[in-house]
């Protein structure tokens, strides 16, 4: 069996920076191409010289597959491909294609321009890897070369994840990426079918979360909104421009709708506009209620929300306000939240994670009184919420999707080593994976090796073809009976002995007085020298084996006391 | 209308009588050369199997006669044999298995010959076929047990078939004539008896998932005959379910379903420890645990048949609401219970903080189950599901088992309220609807409460109108909780003011069900002061009347309250009893006299009295035979008079009262025409006399098919008489008629359509005769040979006497008859504002009525829009546009589109003329019978 090999460049047992690079049967694939968030140097990307230091990236790498758009994913593939120098193909799925050049053009800037970093790879470089780029469709089986092939699920997350299996021969490899398992307002559900790989290389973020139904979040978030709107207040929602971001706006969009409000919703404009037209021409990526009603509207066609200019942020009366960034810590949504933070009758809700030292994070923390640049304090009045809407499959959603792509062996990655310490546990103990996948079957056939071809056919058409006589083994024996009385007599007792023992078969009494069970032959005969005992002849074949055995033995103890 | 109303009916009558004359004409075609000899010259000359292919199929496009299937059956075997095409024997396999279903055909002589070539077949395809046509033969016999025995045999034989369609239908062969008795009957050549069950149990781990699907589809197939499963199939059942197709999962889903029912109480162990569970327990885990299923179908499937799995232990029941949540192994809150906390503990308004959800416990990493063998969560994953579908059979099965458990219903409380923010309406609509049905085991929190009224704010009105029903009959359990409703519902009605009755019979319910509830709040709600008059409000406000509604419902049961109330809440009472009486009850008003003494109490729950006088007063119509013509006139019109009050007075009578009023009338009507002088004089004098009878038997037919078809209940009994009235009136039509036309060739047709209708009526009504002794039909029968061969002028004569003579039929009453009406709510009646549009354009009219006791509506109900010019339009709604909010009640709520081209008859007409006006009182809603 040729051995399957993972070596993670990042994300083995972290999250960020995604790289795994795999090999199996002489076949070498990466997947993901990842920049860490955490670091401004040379850790920010994988560590490619581990694969360049035995020559070129690309001599060693067959394919690259990148899962889905977001930057810990497919940060480092500019660096990769046109830095290190790579030339062969690079898999991901359209609306990946489409959206990742926007990211990381706006990576870039932000890198280059406002950090001023130099040695950054430029428009040009993200451009021309992108030329690199193959698109694949969900459920497609790509075939790379003559032996490896790549097909992709779908996978939730991001519009346009997708989960990859690699397969070469009889070996396969399961990729998820990052997958959602519980369907949200834009996305559905990822889905595998039991193509019971080899390995399945899972991502594990929330390895020991349970999470609650998504609806009462929902709800609390609709709630607290509309709420506040009522009373008049604004509502800032800091968001990141993709992902979460669609997802809170068509749950307000169909609210306003339903609820019929007036009140304004904006959308700060910018990567947000150009995302959302994505979003609107990949229909077939987003969850069934988009996909069935996008003939009569294209949700992502908001009619209530509105882009978002500067000036609004003074008008009187409530609105909802959509800004970037969604951590606080710059731009819009910094901005609009100084000038609302005074007034107790609006409200900041924050829909995903804050790291430290941000504004976002104080916030969050308590902090009433913030410093602001220039000495200024800033008095927080307004209220402050926390919703966690995150895309990633928890315990149970990894349990199910281990469930039903029924691999040999599991491998976690992309989480905390502790927290996948739990999860190897619950799945040797709960899921028992391993040989059963792939049960022997019993079969019966001849191989007829002709001119360097196999084939395997019945034995019938083996023998008609070969021109063979089909030749029988037979095993006989005799079993000793005690029994005074004829051999007719004696027959017949073993056939109406035999007919009540054994229901299920086909036993037989033959004019010859022999007795036949299936294949299985019975005949009574008398030994001249002792007339108290019968032999009973046994015969059957090969085949009957089983039978023939099982016979014998039921003979050797004697038959019942025959009625008088 | 009337006329209208008539010409529909004849058609209908037409219509009927049509098909019949087909079978007559059928009949003849019998005599035509024999379809098998056709049939046969067809086959020969057909060259290729490509032609005879050909021939075939057309030939199987007409229906074949039970007394020509024999012959062409032997043609059909005949080809057989000769064929060599295998496409051609499959085509001539499937036509035998068709001409053996036909009606009137015995096909056990076919079957020797299916059975024959059935052994020396060698296609795959048409021995899966043969198999078929043997089924067909095989169903067609079901008491036939020998053929059974053999076809089972011949299925038995092919079951090692290596092709998979083969196998399929000799399973399902099995599952259809299978034995069902486990007796062990020995055939002729001393085979052993087949269990059938082990048979196929055994295909159960057949290589080929159809097969499979097949093998499972057969045992429910043995299971709905009436064989009794035996229990060891569950466990293979049990294995099936981690199948890779989901169609064989979807089938053990069912096959473990369909045995959990029959074997509910024995114990299974659980495997790998040494406990036991019932066998329904276990089986309602293995289903829950497929609602997480891969493949939707299974899911839908899974959470469809979890409802009916009413046997469960409550213990697992409650299972199936229960995730435990986690956040880095320490143990968490669920939402819900966060909720019911704040609430017990008083603080209510949360949220603030971050962290607020924080995880509390650590969990012990061993303890816990990721995917939990039982039924853990099951609905939880259910109602999250991806596809809608999954949603709604989990929404629909949580409500049939909340039905039956109490415990559990107050438990799905929560996931229930929670669903009313599903992304799609049909979700919604179907949670609110299933919370209806188990509110009477719930009472409503608080913020539960919160949640529902949020929804009364949303655009859709089915999930407005369906939340109010829903708030009929809720129980609220604190003061608040009905301020707070009351508030959201006037909110919902300054947003909506269309839902304004819908609203105040929602609070009427409210108020009665919570009188003790309401009774602090009265003072606020009035707005009154202990030592200020108020300011008396605006008697039109419907927020206004809503608030009374509420207040008037709930002091019904609690004398107490009007105290609280001020002067002009008393005269407001007085207004609103008189106006909205369906709203407000009668109220004891203490030192006041009884404003509405007239419908005072003591008059209404008494029902015997008006039962006996409506009996009386129709056995009093018995003696009309004996009274002079002048007395018996009289006598109607009394009885009529007293019917319609008594209709008016008692709602519930108002149907036999109308009824029996109605075809009074029709007799009274008939009595005068024949009172009419013109009878004594000679004919061509009296030409314009003449109308009054016409008139009379014209109205009379009108009211005999309003009759029949204005109200539901009617039954056979009346439906005779009705008839009979009707025909009276043709008869008086005729003779009329005769008397003023000159000339016997109109006349000739007449008579001749009149014996006919006599005819129909005698035929269609055959078992009924002998109820209608000594009436007009009965002597009319009597004279039939006669009237047949005699002319015009005196059949007319015959009549005329036979008219006078005739009996008056007692019309029985039928136990339970209400008169179908309907009433438009939309567009309101004399509206200021006439609705304009311009010629050549079209514009929308929403059209919303109530239509009471209609039976079949979707094929009844039409719109009529009366144009101005005098145009008529009909519009058939949309079956999707009526709704069944109760028995016997429909809604119709459309859109009715109008369209008029220019205006022709105005006075220099022209293109110019642009606006037109069209008033919008003039949509009638005819009611249109049918058969």
């Amino acid at each position: 069996m040729p051995e399957i090999r993972v070596t993670p460049l990042g994300a083995g047992q972290d999250v960020g920076r995604s790289c795994i690079l795999v090999s199996i049967a002489g076949k070498n694939v990466m997947l993901d191409c990842g920049m860490h968030m955490g670091f401004n140097d040379d850790r920010r990307f994988p560590d490619f010289s581990y694969i360049t230091q035995n020559g070129r990236l690309t001599d060693f790498l067959d394919c690259v597959i990148i899962s889905h758009f977001h930057l810990d994913h497919c940060g480092a593939l500019p660096y990769f491909s046109e830095m290190v120098g790579y030339d062969g193909p690079i898999y991901m799925t359209h609306p990946t294609q489409a959206i990742c050049p926007i990211l990381l053009e706006d990576y870039r800037k932000i890198a280059v321009d406002k950090k001023g970093e130099a040695n950054f790879f430029t428009s040009q470089m993200i451009k021309d890897c992108m030329k690199k780029v193959v698109a694949v469709h969900l459920h497609q089986t790509v075939q790379v070369d003559d032996e490896l092939e790549i097909k992709a699920y779908y996978a939730g997350h991001v519009l346009g994840a997708a989960m990859f299996q690699i397969k070469v021969g009889s070996e396969s490899v399961v990729y998820t990426g990052d997958y959602n398992m519980t369907p949200d307002r834009h996305l559905g559900a990822a889905w595998i079918d039991k193509c019971r790989p080899n390995l399945l290389i899972t991502e594990s973020t929330y390895a020991t979360t349970i999470r609650d139904s998504k609806r009462c979040r929902e709800r609390d978030f609709l709630k607290k909104v509309h709420e506040t709107v009522e009373r008049g207040g604004k509502v800032l929602i800091p968001v990141f421009a993709l992902g979460r971001a669609q997802e809170l706006c068509i749950l307000l969009e169909t609210f306003w709708e339903r609820m019929n409000l007036k009140v304004p919703i904006y959308f700060s404009t910018g990567l947000t506009e150009k995302a959302n037209h994505y979003y609107k021409l990949f229909i077939p990526w987003t969850n069934q209620k988009i996909r069935k009603t996008f003939v009569q509207r294209n949700m992502f066609e908001f009619k209530h929300i509105k882009a978002f200019d500067r000036a609004f942020a003074d008008n009187p009366g409530p609105m909802v306000v959509f800004a970037t960034p969604g951590m606080l810590h710059a731009g819009q949504s910094l901005q609009i939240f100084r000038k609302w933070a005074g007034n107790e009758k609006n409200m900041v809700i924050m829909p995903g994670y804050c790291v430290q030292g941000t504004v976002g994070h104080k916030i969050l923390s308590g902090q009433r009184k913030l410093e602001m640049e220039g000495r200024q304090v800033l008095e927080v009045k307004m209220q402050v919420e926390y919703m966690s809407f995150s895309a990633h499959a928890d315990a149970k959603g990894i349990m199910q999707l281990v469930g039903q792509a029924e691999p040999e062996s599991v491998l976690l990655v992309h989480g905390e080593a502790k927290k996948m310490e739990f999860l190897k546990q619950k799945i040797e103990q709960e899921l028992r994976l391993l040989p059963e996948a792939k049960k022997p079957r019993l079969l019966h056939g001849t191989l007829i090796m002709k001119d360097s071809n196999f084939r395997l056919v019945s034995s019938e058409q083996a023998l008609k073809e070969l021109g063979l006589a089909e030749h029988q083994l037979r095993f006989t024996c005799r079993v000793h009976l005690h029994d005074t009385r004829k051999e007719q007599e004696t027959a017949l007792r073993v056939y109406s002995h035999l007919k009540s023992v054994l229901k299920d078969h086909c036993v037989q009494h033959l004019p010859d007085g022999s007795v036949t069970v299936e294949s299985v032959l019975l005949q009574a005969a008398a030994p001249s020298e002792d007339p108290g005992t019968k032999v009973l002849l046994v015969s059957w074949t090969y085949q009957d084996e089983e039978l023939g055995s099982f016979l014998t033995s039921l003979l050797k103890k004697g038959l019942p006391q025959a009625p008088s | 209308m009337a006329a209208h109303l008539k010409k529909r009916v004849y058609e209908e009558f037409t219509k009927v009588v049509q098909p019949q004359e087909e079978i007559a004409t059928k009949k003849l075609r019998l005599t035509k050369p024999s379809k098998s000899a056709a049939l046969h010259i067809d086959l020969c000359k057909a060259t290729s199997p490509a032609d005879a292919l050909q021939y075939l199929l057309q030939f199987a496009r007409k229906p074949v006669e039970a007394e020509s299937v024999e012959g062409v059956v032997r043609i059909l075997l005949e080809h057989y044999y000769k064929e060599n095409d295998p496409s051609v024997r499959l085509k001539i396999a499937s036509l035998l298995g068709l001409l053996s279903k036909t009606a009137g055909f015995s096909p056990d002589c076919i079957m020797d010959d299916a059975i024959n070539i059935l052994q020396n077949e060698k296609s795959h395809q048409v021995l899966a076929q043969l198999l078929d046509t043997l089924l067909a033969i095989g169903t067609k016999l079901p008491e036939n047990q020998a053929i059974q025995m053999r076809l089972v045999d011949v299925a038995c034989k092919h079951l090692t078939d290596t092709s998979h369609g083969v196998r399929n239908k000799c399973l399902q062969l099995l599952g259809n004539l299978g034995s069902l008795e486990k007796s062990v009957t020995k055939d002729a050549e001393g085979l052993a008896a087949r269990d059938v069950q082990k048979i196929i149990g055994d295909y159960f781990s057949d290589q080929d998932p159809r097969v499979r699907t097949a093998a499972i589809k057969a045992m429910l197939q043995l299971h709905e005959r009436g064989l009794k499963l035996h229990q060891t199939i569950y466990n293979q059942a049990c294995k099936l379910l981690s199948d890779d197709y989901e169609q064989v999962r979807s089938a053990a889903v069912q096959l473990i379903w369909v045995v959990s029912q029959l074997y509910p109480e024995s114990i299974v162990p659980i495997p790998s420890s040494n406990e036991e569970i019932r066998l329904v327990d276990d089986a309602f885990g293995k289903i829950c645990h497929m609602v997480s299923d891969g493949s939707w179908v299974v899911r839908v499937q899974a959470a469809k048949l979890l409802g009916s799995m009413e046997q469960v232990s409550s213990h697992f029941l409650e299972q199936t609401l229960d995730k435990k949540l986690m956040s880095d192994l320490r143990r968490k809150r669920t939402a819900h219970e966060r909720a019911k906390e704040l609430y017990s503990s008083g603080e209510f308004s949360s949220g603030r903080k971050w962290g607020d959800d924080a995880p509390k416990e650590e969990v012990d990493t061993g303890a816990v189950n990721l995917i939990e063998s039982g039924a853990c969560g099951a609905f939880v994953h259910g109602l999250e599901d991806e596809m809608y579908e999954v949603r709604i059979a989990a929404v629909e099965a949580l409500c049939m088992l909340a039905q039956s458990s109490p415990s559990f219903a107050e438990k799905c409380l929560d996931f229930l309220v929670d669903m009313f923010n599903d992304e799609i309406e049909e979700v919604r609509l179907q949670s609110i609807h299933t919370m209806r049905k188990i509110s009477n085991n719930i009472t409503l929190r608080e913020d539960q409460l919160d949640t529902v009224l949020a929804v009364l704010e949303d655009s859709s009105r089915d999930i407005r109108e369906a939340l109010h029903e829903l708030l009929c009959c809720t129980n609220v359990s604190t003061k608040e909780g009905i301020h707070l409703a009351l508030v959201e519902l006037l909110k919902n009605l300054t947003k909506y003011p269309t839902d304004r009755d819908s609203i105040w019979k929602c609070l009427k319910f409210l108020g009665s069900r919570h009188p003790t509830l309401v009774l602090p709040l009265v003072p606020e709600l009035l707005s009154t002061h202990p030592f200020f008059d108020t300011a008396e409000p605006d008697m039109d406000d419907p927020a206004y009347i809503a608030v009374l509604v509420l207040i008037f419902n709930a002091a019904k049961t609690c004398p107490t309250m009007p105290a609280l109330f001020s002067d002009h809440t008393f005269r407001h009472y007085a207004y609103l009893r008189d106006s909205l009486s369906h709203l407000v009850p009668a109220l004891r008003l203490p030192g006041r006299k009884l404003v509405s003494s007239a419908v005072s109490p003591s008059i209404i729950p008494q029902e015997d009295p008006s039962q006996q006088f409506l009996q009386q007063s129709l056995e009093r119509v018995y003696s009309l035979q004996h009274l002079d013509p002048q007395g018996a006139q009289e006598l109607l019109e009394f009885t009529i008079r007293d019917l319609q009050r008594l209709g008016e007075l008692q709602s519930e009578l108002a149907g036999v009262a109308d009824f029996s009023a109605t075809y009074l009338r029709c007799q009274l009507l008939l009595i005068k025409a024949l009172q009419e002088k013109l009878w004594n004089v000679a004919a061509p004098l009296y030409l314009k006399q003449s109308d009054l009878a016409s008139a009379a038997a014209k109205q009379i037919m009108e009211e005999t098919y309003k009759m029949e078809f204005m109200y539901s209940g009617v039954e056979n009994k009346q439906v005779v008489i009705i008839h009979h009235m009707r025909l009276q009136a043709k008869a008086l039509q005729l003779i009329v008629t005769a008397r003023t036309t000159r000339g016997l060739d109109p006349l000739f047709g007449m008579c001749e359509k009149f014996l006919q209708e006599v005819d129909f009526f005698q035929r269609y009504f055959i078992a009924d005769l002998p109820h209608l002794q000594d009436s007009f039909v009965d002597k009319l029968l009597d004279l039939m040979p006669r009237l047949m061969t005699s002319k015009p002028a005196e059949v007319v004569k015959i009549l005329q006497t036979m008219l006078r003579q005739s009996a008056f039929l007692h019309l029985p009453l039928p136990e339970q008859i209400h008169k179908a009406s309907a009433t438009i709510i939309e567009p309101a009646g004399e509206s200021d504002n006439p609705l304009r549009f311009t010629s050549g354009l079209v514009v929308a009219l929403d059209v919303d009525a109530t239509l009471e006791h209609v039976q079949d509506p979707q094929n009844t109900v039409k719109v009529q829009v009366l144009y101005p010019d005098g145009q008529a339009q009909m519009i058939h709604p949309k079956p999707a546009d009526f709704r069944n909010p109760g028995p016997g009640r429909h809604r119709l709520i459309t859109q009715v589109y109008l369209s008029h081209t220019a205006w022709t008859g105005m006075p220099g007409g022209s293109e110019a003329a642009a606006g037109l006006q069209l008033q919008c009182s003039h949509s009638k809603m005819p009611l249109d019978g049918g058969w």
